[in-house]
């Protein structure tokens, strides 16, 4: 009896640092966003509640429209990064010796380690009129004009899938190290072809990396700012450019908050969609 | 009967070495053929060339007189039970069955029925749609032969399937196995290091070190005349003694025990001596047999399968004695000293 | 375990007693270049007050005073025509105490601009201390007839003109359509037409803009990769670019470059308002606003710093601003309450727009 007491005590001393942290960082500051995202200021000069900021996301085309937009985005850069990074994966950890596989996916990681800013400058360089790819095909003679490729709706989505396609490598690879490659061997040897190992097999296997890797990519991408706004072009919406616009132009706070909370629900609604699609559970996911 | 399988001249090289040397051999159709090897001796690398996973650097492999060659791993007549089972996870137990008939584009009807008829046969029936991990490690094994066995196969190809069981389920399993194929009639290869899987089932038993082939017998050859110093160390428990010299008809082991061993042409190196080739106290009237006296240091009691160690008096040389449960040697004691006597055809020298 | 808790208390109130500034730091809140090094060590120095700089802009700036209702910095720095409005809503500034300030080293006439535009009922919320223009910079070789607003849209230049989608843009097109929004500041019904007339025509000349700049650095990007052959910009920025490429120049739009003035406020709950004035009348001594100005390009209202500029500004000034610019700058008055909304929804539409 005393003992389970002191374990108690020391359960509870242990868990108020984990909680004051919650609750002061992020559980205060979201009510407080809830709070002014339902209020506006009255003539008296007073707070009165209101449903004002939230009726202003749908009556105004522009403000659903870039949120479409945005979202669209989101999905079909989630689903590039799944494509793009997946033969990745697989070749790291199915093809290649362990030895070499660690050092090259500590290779695929130096993107986070030089920080976003730097990254999307970099790919002004790459992708810019006067940019190392139109340089280089002009001097071969393939074009004689730079090809637009910088500030437009491609640049942007380039920016995004390299900051985020490594969020899905690494939960895609963790799954497929824990597949037995004899579960591969199985499926040829029943007279599967590659395709259908691939279809029937391997991604069944690795759906809980790329889901959850593809819930990180997605929430990130849709959440991005710097991306959009730097390799974006002149006609590229971004939700959270509109949300920084309405806190830090406008001064508008209540219509910022209010599409925050927009921006939190439509999107966990996306990834709760997604998943009774294709079947997944979110623990399961989790683990 | 007819050769389902021949393996003529068999070889792989790796970088380093050379896993496979030079294998010929046949298989009977409807037989049951085991590969015994401790791990490393290149039996994994055989049975990964006949199902086609790996290419051989030499020699042919035919299939019903049908070569092999260049023929990817999906459209051979052979099927494999893998060590670690490799039941798809993410499928029940009729999906996993179920996969490589549907591979073969077959009516649905026929599938079904099919599968069912298979899981009926390893007494799965009411199984069909629990999640594979569901399952135990014996129900697991079960699916995973009857996902084989459903392609009909020309030759199952099984490698250490039982390895990750435990004993008595093992045991269990070794006599489901045997009664299985009897059953069906299907060719199965059996790939093993266990010795005791290997005699209780197969009809024939290729012995196999170091990439080579030790001998190919009957299980029960394979005990009583082991061709080789590996067969005779590797299968069944021996005895063990180094020899030091021949003398006309004696031979002398390093500990200086002097043995009479008539019929010898050359001059052998080692010598095993299985335990229940012993005689205790052996008939005066018996011939062909070498005599000495023992003292029984201690008994280890196991049943059915009883032993005594027992010093032999002139050399002080240490054996393992099987001591049959019966009447007449119940006295018994550490200590006593017992006359013992081994047929000459019994001293296996190398 | 109740050490942990308790040493975790101790180190929460730590963390917290180290944001709350004693009496000798200084919290200034600043834009890149306005507070150098070298000025801050001295006046460290000098006074013996610890000066902690936070760089930003005027839009975070002011979001962060609003946040903390005016704490967390004891000066600030934002842009003249940005204080009225805000205050007049949040209350975010305490008002200047001119007698504190040394108003004989500033030049007369801006003083008077900041009390005018940053006043509210009848208190003053600035002390100036950095002026510019933003008015256009242009490749002169590849685009040597660029003289005002309106070639923001002239096709002559399709595909290589940027600016930056904020106010600055409408006040300027509007001007170079032959406006004056600023006569507009009192009639907001007015305005609002003018701005969706400058909005149509920003919209009906997308089609021409390479990018939208979005900072200095991408200002200077743009233009001096060769993308951009003519873009709204700084005064400061433009001759910055002009050193590493002659060709590159800032000019005066012919209808009028857009004046500002940054300023100093003292932000509402500053700890250390007495620190405060004596970093004001410090850094706008001659030979220190001078030292700032010659570092960084902008030009201090300092009256007598002039003596102290090196070659470089002198000639930078000449060649870019004639005295019939210096005439035709238009300084931007307070903006009215309301108006930020207006100019939101237009620059939201224009972004949209394909």
């Amino acid at each position: 009896m005393e003992n389970k007491k002191s374990f108690n005590i020391t359960f509870y001393l242990l868990i108020i640092p984990v909680l004051l942290w919650l609750i002061i960082l992020i559980v205060l500051p979201h009510i407080d966003l809830l709070i002014s995202s339902f209020q506006s200021d009255s003539d008296a000069g007073g707070k009165v509640f209101t449903l004002e900021h939230y009726a202003a996301f749908f009556q105004s085309k522009i403000y659903w429209l870039t949120f479409v937009n945005t979202a669209a985005y989101a999905i079909g850069i989630t689903i590039l990064a799944f494509i793009v990074t997946f033969p990745v994966a697989f070749y790291l950890t199915k093809v290649i010796s362990k030895k070499y596989s660690s050092f090259l996916a500590l290779l695929l990681l130096i993107p986070l380690w030089v920080g976003e800013l730097v990254t999307v400058y970099g790919w002004m360089i790459i992708l810019g009129d006067h940019g190392v790819i139109n340089e280089f095909l002009i001097y071969i003679g393939l074009i004689d004009k730079p090809i637009n490729m910088l500030y437009t709706n491609f640049s942007m989505s380039i920016g995004l899938l390299y900051i985020s396609m490594l969020f899905m490598v690494v939960p895609v690879m963790s799954t497929l190290e824990s597949l037995d490659d004899s579960l591969i061997e199985a499926a040829s040897d029943l007279g599967a072809t590659k395709w259908t190992i691939f279809t029937k097999i391997i991604i069944p296997y690795s759906m809980p990396g790329i889901t959850s890797g593809g819930i990180i990519v997605f929430m990130l991408v849709i959440g991005d700012y710097v991306a959009p706004d730097i390799l974006g072009g002149k006609s590229s919406l971004w939700f959270t450019e509109q949300i920084y616009n309405e806190f830090l132009s406008t001064f508008n706070w209540g219509e910022g908050a209010a599409f925050g909370f927009l921006l939190l629900m439509i999107s966990s609604s996306i990834i709760w969609l997604a998943l009774k699609l294709t079947g997944q559970k979110l623990e399961k996911v989790g683990s | 009967m007819d050769k389902i399988l021949e393996i003529k001249s068999l070889t792989k090289e790796f970088k380093e070495f050379t896993a496979v040397k030079d294998v010929t051999f046949d298989v009977e159709e409807g037989g049951f053929f085991s590969i015994l090897g401790p791990s490393g001796c290149g039996k994994t690398t055989l049975l990964r060339m006949i199902s086609g996973f790996i290419e051989q650097s030499k020699g042919d492999i035919l299939i019903r007189g049908e070569s092999m060659n260049g023929i990817p791993p999906e459209k051979r007549p052979v099927n494999i039970v893998f060590q670690s089972l490799a039941l798809f996870p993410m499928m029940n137990v009729r999906e996993n069955v179920a996969f490589g008939l549907k591979r073969q584009k077959l009516k649905k009807s026929e599938v079904a029925d099919r599968v069912a008829d298979m899981l009926a046969r390893v007494s799965l029936q009411g199984f069909e749609n629990k999640k594979v991990t569901e399952l135990s490690g014996g129900q697991r094994q079960r699916v995973a032969i009857a996902r084989s066995l459903v392609m009909k196969p020309s030759i199952l190809l099984l490698d250490e399937p039982l390895g990750a069981l435990d004993r008595k389920l093992r045991e269990h399993m070794k006599i489901e196995l045997k009664l299985l194929q009897k059953e069906l009639g299907t060719t199965f290869i059996y790939i093993t290091h266990d010795q005791s899987e290997a005699l209780v089932m197969s009809d024939k038993v290729a012995v196999m070190n170091k990439g080579r082939f030790e001998q190919i017998d009957t299980p029960r050859n394979l005990y009583k005349n082991p061709k080789t110093a590996f067969v005779a160390g590797f299968v069944g428990e021996s005895n063990r003694l180094e020899l030091k010299s021949k003398e006309g008809d004696f031979i002398t082991t390093k500990d200086g025990w002097k043995l009479e061993r008539p019929g010898l042409d050359f001059t052998p190196e080692v010598l095993y001596i299985r335990p229940e080739a012993f005689i205790l106290s052996p008939a005066q009237d018996l011939t062909d047999i070498s005599k000495f006296e023992v003292k029984i240091k201690t008994i280890l009691f196991d049943g059915s399968n009883t032993k005594v160690a027992a010093i032999e008096s002139t050399s002080g040389a240490e054996v393992l004695i099987s001591l049959p449960q019966n009447a007449r040697f119940e006295n018994l004691e550490e200590g006593d000293t017992v006359e013992v006597g081994i047929n000459y055809d019994n001293l296996k020298c190398y | 375990m109740k050490k942990l808790a308790i040493s975790s208390v101790a180190i929460a109130t730590l963390l917290a007693g180290s944001l709350y500034a004693g009496n000798g730091t200084l919290r200034l809140i600043t834009w890149k270049g306005y507070a150098p090094k070298a000025l801050v060590k001295k006046f460290e120095k000098e006074t013996g007050i610890k000066v902690k700089v936070t760089y930003s802009n005027n839009e975070e700036m002011i979001a962060k005073l609003r946040a903390t209702r005016g704490g967390g910095f004891d000066l600030a720095q934002p842009s003249v025509d940005r204080i009225s409005f805000v205050q007049k809503k949040f209350h975010i500034y305490h008002a200047i105490d001119y007698s504190k300030v040394n108003t004989n080293q500033i030049t007369t006439a801006m003083v008077k601009a900041a009390k005018k535009i940053s006043g509210v009922d009848g208190k003053v919320y600035s002390v100036p201390y950095i002026y510019g223009t933003t008015g256009m910079i242009v490749n002169k070789k590849l685009a040597p007839g660029a003289n005002d607003w309106s070639d923001l849209w002239n096709p002559k230049y399709a595909g290589k003109i940027s600016y930056r989608l904020k106010r600055p843009i409408l006040i300027g097109a509007a001007f170079g359509m032959g406006y004056n929004p600023f006569a507009l500041y009192s009639d907001k019904a007015a305005y609002k037409k003018l701005i969706e007339k400058v909005t149509k025509k920003l919209i009906a000349s997308k089609k021409y803009v390479k990018t939208y700049w979005t900072s200095g650095d991408t200002q200077k990007a743009v233009i001096t990769s060769g993308d951009v052959v003519v873009e709204s910009g700084w005064d400061a920025i433009g001759w910055q670019v002009h050193d590493k490429n002659p060709n590159i120049d800032f000019i005066c739009p012919k209808s009028g470059a857009l004046g500002w003035i940054d300023t100093f406020a003292i932000p509402a709950k500053s700890k250390n308002i007495k620190a405060a004035y004596k970093w004001i009348n410090f850094i706008l001594q001659p030979k220190n606003a001078a030292y700032v100005t010659n570092q960084s390009s902008y030009m201090t209202v300092s009256k007598d710093a002039p003596k102290y500029f090196n070659d470089k500004i002198k000639t930078d000034f000449k060649r870019s601003y004639s005295q019939k610019d210096i005439d035709n700058i238009k300084w931007y008055d307070a903006l009215p309450s309301g108006f930020a909304a207006i100019e939101a929804k237009a620059l939201d539409k224009i972004k949209a727009a394909q």
